[in-house]
């Protein structure tokens, strides 16, 4: 000990509770110059040390699903604002959505996502599509992006609607060691539908889309990873009998994972009331049912990931009416504060680490990521100030774009500090 | 009432009785040698028509120009929807032009919602989509008074195209306010997905909900939605729920037949009971301009009774 105290580090987390995949306990981390955690312990002395005390230390957290809009829909998002936004959230790795303009299913638009990626404050991987173009007609050179780096393949924004296509892709992914996700929706049913079918696309006038669209093809997707052996992702499971079917499939042994969102864990269709577009998103808000089948299922393990699905639209996008507007909602930067405030009291932080680190991180291929706070890691480190209570505007955001449905909620906790790969890229909730 | 949106707006059975009280005076002025007066002399009221009308637009037209208002139309063609056109673009136009009122009709549900929490100018919902079409609905009610006094306990039937009907929402919200019991006959798939939290009961089958029926209101059956598999054909609508001359005769005696029109004569409803004794249609639309002069009136002008000043000849 006292050897140690005459070291110096040029970074110190002090004061701070880490919980990761070991458990919890108190120490203060010791960050080297080479970014790696140089040390774990009590009063590491520091030539810049980052309070932590009240707060949490976590596995800098990692979304599995962020629409960065880059390339294409630079109005709306950059791969570098989207970062920032991640790193705001206590991100330190997100995973980008192939949906671009053009779509990220050739070597030269992942080198340029990855590329535009090393500028972020957080590391930026990218999922490639599964079809050229995402057509859903042909699939894309899989084995050529899978060198790449892309560990994880999906026509996010619709699904493969072609079985028989679908089943290839899993085929030929299985034998490249890559993971396929999907966007369970049957496009014929769910066509035209702008909010969940029922009491309030009724009431409301406006065409729903029911939650047998998304059923009916993550019950097919299931056959098929049970027909090919192959591993699979769901994406954004929104309703109770998906999650059933999920949790079924994995009893039986099927080598399948899911996620689902924060938005899809807290709210419902009713938020759809005031015919505001910022609550319109795909799979869109479902009923109070479906909330607590999720929720019930990220408590027994069947949705293994809390992702985003952050999902930028500028200004003018969303000031269309309802059925006129694009679907989706900001997400990276309140994620874990809604997590944390909905769901902290059932899932804990350890629950917390597991669906928005470590699994996350595992089903990403992120080697620097989702790991324990030790000696020897990448310095990938989530400050979280639990007790931090506050409301959520939705002009405070690093994104490109407002369409925050959080905005205007108080809630319990706060990221304080984010350090990515050893540096502070966010210190005391503000962007270095 | 700072906007009328939906017929919640009214706050229940008194927010509609006055408007029909008031009605009962306009329909005075109205029948008046020179049908004008000064009730919205120097106020605007601007028309934001998103979706072809010419009957709605008509009644408004001619309600407020009986009431002195100014007008303006806000010529908005499908043309500024398909290029994007923010909603927020349009209202902020408006809110510079300082407007009284906009009468708004679109096709999306909600639109009018949107606008109203954009703009000072009370905004009037003239139809948005499938979701409400309030002036249509009080001139309902007001017609249904003329013909069968009051309406709690009575019996009314909506056959038609009930998912994608803003009458039909309208209407329910208002007959089940004011007491009546309202049955939606329709074939399931020309029903909402879900009729949670509607006061009301549905039958498929219209001879048998018909049959000791105070009111048959029949809705507009839309050409387009042979292509989207609702129904098989129109022939078939028309034998199973549609009002021919048949079935009109084993209506109550004293059962009246309403249509918010236009008429598809000879698909929802046979051009002999259209025109015979048992339809109100065209009592239907000369109240529509004097329930338009009262609910510009109720936003426009003043709460209360109407001042002897504001309809002087």
């Amino acid at each position: 000990m006292a050897e140690r105290r005459e070291v110096t580090y040029p970074l110190v987390i002090a004061g701070g509770e880490i919980v990761d995949a070991n458990g919890r306990r108190r120490a203060d981390v010791g960050i080297g110059a080479d970014g790696r955690i140089a040390a774990v312990g009590d009063a590491l002395v520091a030539d810049r040390s980052l309070d932590a005390t009240g707060c949490v230390v976590l596995p800098g957290l990692v979304d599995l699903h962020s629409h960065l809009r880059e390339p294409g829909g630079e109005d709306a998002e950059t791969i570098l604002s989207g970062g920032r936004c991640a790193a705001r959230g206590g991100f330190t790795g997100i995973v980008a959505m192939p949906n671009t303009s053009p779509a990220v299913d050739s070597a030269a638009v992942v080198r340029q996502v990855l590329d535009a990626g090393r500028e972020a404050p957080c590391e930026v991987t990218t999922a490639a599509a599964i079809t050229v173009g995402r057509a859903g007609e042909a699939l894309a050179p899989m084995g050529e992006l899978a060198d790449l780096g892309v560990r994880l393949f999906t026509d996010d924004g619709s699904g493969v609607q072609d079985g028989r296509l679908m089943r290839r892709a899993l085929e030929y992914g299985r034998g490249l060691g890559v993971t396929l996700a999907q966007h369970c929706e049957d496009a014929a049913l769910a066509a035209g539908g702008h909010l969940h079918e029922g009491e309030w696309s009724a009431r409301l006038g406006i065409a729903g889309q029911p939650a047998e669209a998304e059923e009916l093809m993550v019950q097919r997707d299931l056959a098929l990873a049970r027909l090919t052996g192959a591993c699979m992702h769901f994406q954004h499971l929104s309703t109770a009998r998906s999650v059933a079917m999920v949790r079924a499939a994995k009893a039986e042994g099927l080598d399948v994972t899911a996620e689902a969102t924060p938005h899809h864990l807290v709210l419902t269709h009713a938020c759809c009331a005031g015919y505001d577009p910022v609550f319109k998103v795909n799979p869109p808000l479902r009923t109070d049912a479906d909330v607590a089948a999720l929720r019930a299922g990220l408590l027994d393990g069947t949705i293994d990931v809390v992702a985003t699905d952050h999902a930028p639209h500028p200004a003018q996008a969303k000031e269309r009416p309802f059925d006129q507007a694009p679907p989706g909602m900001l997400g990276l930067e309140v994620a874990l504060a809604v997590v944390h405030t909905e769901l902290g009291a059932d899932l804990g932080f350890d629950g917390i680490v597991r669906a928005m680190s470590v699994r996350p991180a595992r089903i990403a291929g992120m080697a620097d990521q989702g790991r324990p706070v030790d000696v020897g890691e990448v310095a990938n480190l989530c400050v979280f100030d639990p007790a931090l209570t506050w409301e959520v505007s939705a002009d405070d955001t690093a994104s490109r774009s407002r369409n925050n449905p959080w905005a205007g909620r108080t809630l319990t906790g706060r990221v304080r500090h984010t350090i990515f790969a050893g540096n502070p890229v966010v210190e005391d909730g503000s962007l270095a | 009432m700072r906007h009328l949106l939906d017929i919640a707006d009214l706050g229940g059975r008194e927010g509609i009785e006055d408007i029909l009280e008031l009605t009962d005076r306009f329909v005075e002025v109205s029948n008046r040698p020179i049908p004008k007066v000064p009730a919205l002399r120097g106020r605007t009221v601007a028309w934001l028509f998103y979706e072809n009308s010419s009957r709605t637009r008509l009644s408004f037209e001619t309600a407020a120009k009986r009431l002195s208002a100014d007008t303006a139309n806000f010529s908005v063609g499908v043309s500024s929807v398909n290029k994007g056109e923010s909603l927020r673009d349009t209202a902020r136009v408006i809110e510079a032009m300082g407007v009284d009122a906009v009468v708004v009709r679109h096709s999306s549900s909600g639109a009018p919602h949107r606008i109203a929490g954009w703009v000072d100018a009370a905004v009037v919902n003239a139809g948005d989509g499938w979701h409400q079409h309030p002036t249509q609905a009080l001139l309902d009610c007001y017609t249904l008074r003329q013909h069968i006094g009051d309406l709690a306990g009575r019996r009314i039937v909506i056959v038609g195209d009930i998912k994608h009907s803003r009458v039909a929402r309208s209407d329910v919200d208002a007959f089940t306010t004011l007491g009546a019991e309202v049955t939606l006959v329709a074939p399931p798939t020309l029903l909402p997905p879900s009729l949670e939290g509607w006061p009301v009961t549905v039958s498929h089958d219209l001879d048998a909900a018909a049959a000791d029926a105070d009111v048959v209101y029949v809705l507009r059956m839309q050409r387009e939605r042979m292509t989207e598999a609702l129904v098989p054909s129109l022939r078939e609508y028309t034998a199973r729920w549609g009002v021919t001359a048949e079935r009109a005769a084993c209506l109550r005696s004293d059962a009246i037949v309403m249509h918010p029109g236009p008429v598809n004569r000879g698909v929802e409803l046979d051009a002999v009971v259209a025109d015979g004794p048992r339809s109100v249609i065209v009592d239907q639309v000369r109240n529509g301009v004097a329930v338009r002069m009262a609910v510009l009136y109720r936003l426009l002008g003043h709460a209360g009774a109407v001042g002897e000043d504001d309809i002087d000849g």
